[in-house]
């Protein structure tokens, strides 16, 4: 074994075409968590299995980027709540008003729309919603006054556009249209040309006024939701999740555990191996004896067995995947140990005096490093193939959004029969992506630490 | 290897020992409750409810210490009467599971069981070395050609994706998408219906494939890696200026000289196929030990994970025995006492 300098290993490295890419994707990986931490608040996550959080998105929707193939456009999900506010006074009514502006290119009509709203009033003041279409028409939707209220109260409401009074009030608008619009939904209504059922492509205003005859009146919170079939850069899921916020959270997540396992495994064999190595004698053959029951060990059952008796958290889980994974590690440390033991150095410390942990730290493990990086490498993708795997079944942590946990609900929820492909393949792409990385920076520094791979 | 083989099983029970005994206590109050509460005639007989209530705890604890729960797992006593029953390969009695054909003994579900695995998963691992090796010995030959490059970025690309995630895209793309095969890999049609062989072979095409197309990359890149190591020895260079046929060089001198950790290789996944692999049995529904062994850890059957384990065990162990002698035939340098 001939001893490689890390000099050395840098400058193979940076020739190597594969290790350059591998180190390409693992930087942009890296990249990505670091925004993700910075960008998307950590409510998000935590709120990952709160349903209550993902009320206002769409149900299982494609990603908004498909209608970029399509020649009929699927109309997006629009959550809005950040309205125009024009307050406006006319004498002793006051009146504010929020307008919500959609720009509706598509050539299908919308799921439905929410108008979502909090006021502050007292006395009981009128809401109004209206819509100014494209084409110049107005349509009244709904009026109607706000519970009595002597003082001052908070008052929510979600309308929602399957309201009857909404359908009834547009149906006695039949004038504005030259076909039939009865026995429609409002939001075809809404939405359809004036001359015949067909998407109006333009810019639509809602707009709400809250009329009262006092100034203290205000919306305090107003968001109106265009229910689309389509939604942000990934889609949702069957439980109303932004999946593009779940793969995102994840490449951290696979990141950590894949690293830590690796890291930590790698260490404990180094450590196990050359120490056996040394030690020689009955202390080696003791301590490969316990080593081959780790290694005779089925680790995935054993794994589950872990899981479901001990602990699902992901931060043990990650201990029990370190188990398993220094086993193979510490054999090949031991037999390399045995070689360097031989060595004239090693006997001249020994003679030295020095002591044990000394010649072991200082002699031994640093002739071990380029292995030991290597191998950290090589071992991260199974880490990370294995904690997918046991949340794929179900087994891993619940509370956060790895990526075999959102392939577990798709394969609970059935997205295979349903046809769902952008729950299932996306994170699946992004475990094999990072096992990639990892893949062929463990490749390169192989070639590099065992010369005979190398081709001729 | 006898040692590792008791070791191995110690950690088992150690691991579900005392679990298995919650559960277990907990079926058996369940039951004396259910007995007791269920006859009215002895509910009549008790004056008080606590008179009852006490009565019935005695009778758990008297049922209890008959089935000897009222010692801990780890008692000397019931380690050895567990041990010594593993030891005359008496696997007793599964707590919850039973197998296809009603039989609630260990024996028979992993006898039923097993086959199923190794119709599916040697079967692969078989198709997966032959592939691996002649793929891999035609790439290490040719190494830094296009065959070579092909086969080893296709090895590093199939070994980053999980298996199981490449059965789901399967099963979307065969079998929703397009209706070739089916989505569920257990036939639906009885054991004794003649055209039972047909339909399995058909339901076991997708699986099959699945593993096979993921599992043959890294069997061709290992190869591959050893023939390289092999074709820069002198023998093999003094071969080619002889002017030997190359392609009796691959694979009559080089193949055979890399067929050391090609075996040893080849007897481990073979007997690590037997374990079949649980979510991949899982995602294709396959009845085989993988699931087995997930629904024994499932409901905490312990007779059935020990079972399971030790079957896994002990076929680990042979071959690693087999893989030992079969080198010293190879090799004849490693034998010893001669």
């Amino acid at each position: 074994m001939s001893v490689i300098t890390s000099d050395e290993i840098k400058t193979e490295f940076l020739k190597s075409r594969i290790g350059i890419t591998g180190i390409g994707i693992l930087a942009s990986l890296i990249a990505t968590s670091i925004v993700v931490a910075i960008i998307i608040p950590i409510q998000t996550f935590k709120e990952w299995n709160n349903p209550a959080s993902w009320i206002s998105f769409p149900k299982t929707t494609l990603p908004a980027w498909i209608n970029l193939f399509l020649s009929e456009k699927i109309p997006e999900h629009q959550i809005i709540d950040r309205p125009a506010i024009l307050p406006a006074e006319a004498g002793s009514i006051s009146v504010i008003s929020n307008q919500f502006t959609i720009d509706f290119d598509y050539d299908g009509y919308p799921n439905d729309f929410i108008y979502e709203f909090t006021a502050r009033y007292h006395g009981s003041p009128l809401l109004e919603i209206d819509v100014f279409r494209p084409d110049g028409i107005k349509l009244d939707l709904i009026s109607f006054s706000l519970p009595y209220s002597e003082e001052q109260v908070l008052h929510s409401e979600r309308i929602f556009s399957t309201d009857e009074s909404i359908r009834k009030n547009l149906f006695l608008q039949q004038e504005k249209y030259s076909f039939d619009i009865y026995g429609l939904s409002s939001e075809e209504i809404i939405f359809s040309k004036s001359s015949e059922k067909h998407p109006l492509r333009g810019s639509y205003v809602f707009a709400v006024n809250l009329y009262g005859v006092e100034t203290q009146n205000e919306i305090i919170h107003s968001k109106f939701i265009l229910g689309g079939k389509v939604f942000g850069l990934m889609g949702t899921d069957e439980l109303r999740r932004d999946l593009a916020v779940g793969l995102l959270w994840g490449t951290p997540l696979a990141l950590f555990i894949g690293l830590v396992v690796s890291i930590g495994s790698v260490v404990m064999g180094l450590l196990y191996g050359v120490f056996a190595g040394f030690k020689g004698k009955k202390t080696d053959e003791a301590m490969m004896r316990f080593n081959d029951v780790i290694y005779a060990l089925p680790a995935l059952p054993f794994l589950i067995i872990l899981a479901v008796t001990i602990s699902n958290s992901i931060f043990v889980m990650i201990g029990f995947l370190m188990i398993f994974g220094w086993v193979g590690i510490a054999k090949v440390a031991r037999s390399m140990a045995l070689q360097i033991k031989t060595k004239g150095y090693v006997e001249a410390a020994k003679l030295m005096g020095q002591k044990n942990s000394r010649i072991i730290l200082r002699h031994i493990l640093p002739q071990l490093l380029p292995y030991a990086f290597a191998s950290i490498a090589i071992s991260v993708p199974a880490a990370i193939t294995t904690e997918a795997g046991l949340s794929f079944l179900g087994l891993g942590d619940p509370t956060f959004p790895t990526w075999g946990h959102i392939l577990h609900d798709a394969n609970v929820y059935g997205a295979a029969p349903r046809g769902l492909w952008w729950w299932i393949v996306p994170p699946g792409v992004m475990i094999a992506i990072t096992g990639l990385a990892f893949v062929f920076i463990g490749n390169a520094l192989d070639t590099i630490v065992n010369p005979r791979l190398k081709r001729q | 290897m006898f040692g590792v083989l008791m070791g191995t099983l110690l950690v088992t029970i150690a691991l579900v020992g005392s679990n298995m005994d919650i559960i277990l206590k907990q079926g058996v109050s369940f039951q004396v409750r259910a007995e007791l509460t269920e006859n009215p005639a002895i509910a009549q007989s008790f004056s008080s409810v606590e008179e009852f209530e006490s009565f019935i705890q005695s009778q758990i604890k008297e049922r209890t210490r008959a089935l000897g729960l009222d010692e801990p797992w780890y008692s000397p006593q019931r380690i050895g009467i567990t041990m010594y029953k593993i030891l005359i390969l008496d696997f007793g009695n599964a707590t919850f599971l039973i197998s296809d054909s009603g039989s609630s003994n260990v024996k028979d579900i992993l006898l039923e069981k097993l086959p199923r695995t190794i119709l599916l998963f040697t079967t692969a691992t078989i198709i997966i070395s032959i592939i691996g090796i002649f793929l891999g010995a035609l790439s290490g030959s040719k190494s830094g050609s296009k065959i070579d490059r092909l086969t080893s970025s296709f090895a590093v690309i199939s070994s980053s994706f999980p298996v199981w995630w490449i059965g789901m895209l399967m099963i979307f793309i065969f079998a929703f998408m397009y209706q070739i095969f089916p989505a569920r890999a257990t036939p639906t049609i009885p054991p004794t219906d003649p055209s039972y062989v047909a339909s399995l072979l058909y339901h076991m095409s997708l699986p099959l494939i699945t593993i096979v197309m993921i599992g043959f990359g890294a069997w061709a890149f290992l190869v591959r890696n050893f023939m390289i190591g092999i074709m820069q020895e002198d023998f093999i260079v003094v071969k080619k200026t002889m002017g030997v046929n190359q392609k009796k060089i691959v694979y009559s001198h080089a193949l055979k000289n890399a067929a050391l950790p090609i075996i040893t290789i080849l007897a481990l996944s073979l007997s690590g196929s037997l374990g079949g692999a649980i979510i991949t049995e899982a995602v294709f529904d396959w009845p085989g030990m993988g699931r087995l062994y997930f629904e024994a850890i499932s409901v905490m059957d312990l007779p059935v994970i020990i079972g399971a384990t030790y079957v896994l065990t002990a076929f680990f162990l042979a071959s690693i025995f087999v893989a030992d002698l079969l080198y010293g035939y190879f090799d004849p340098r490693v034998k010893t006492g001669q």
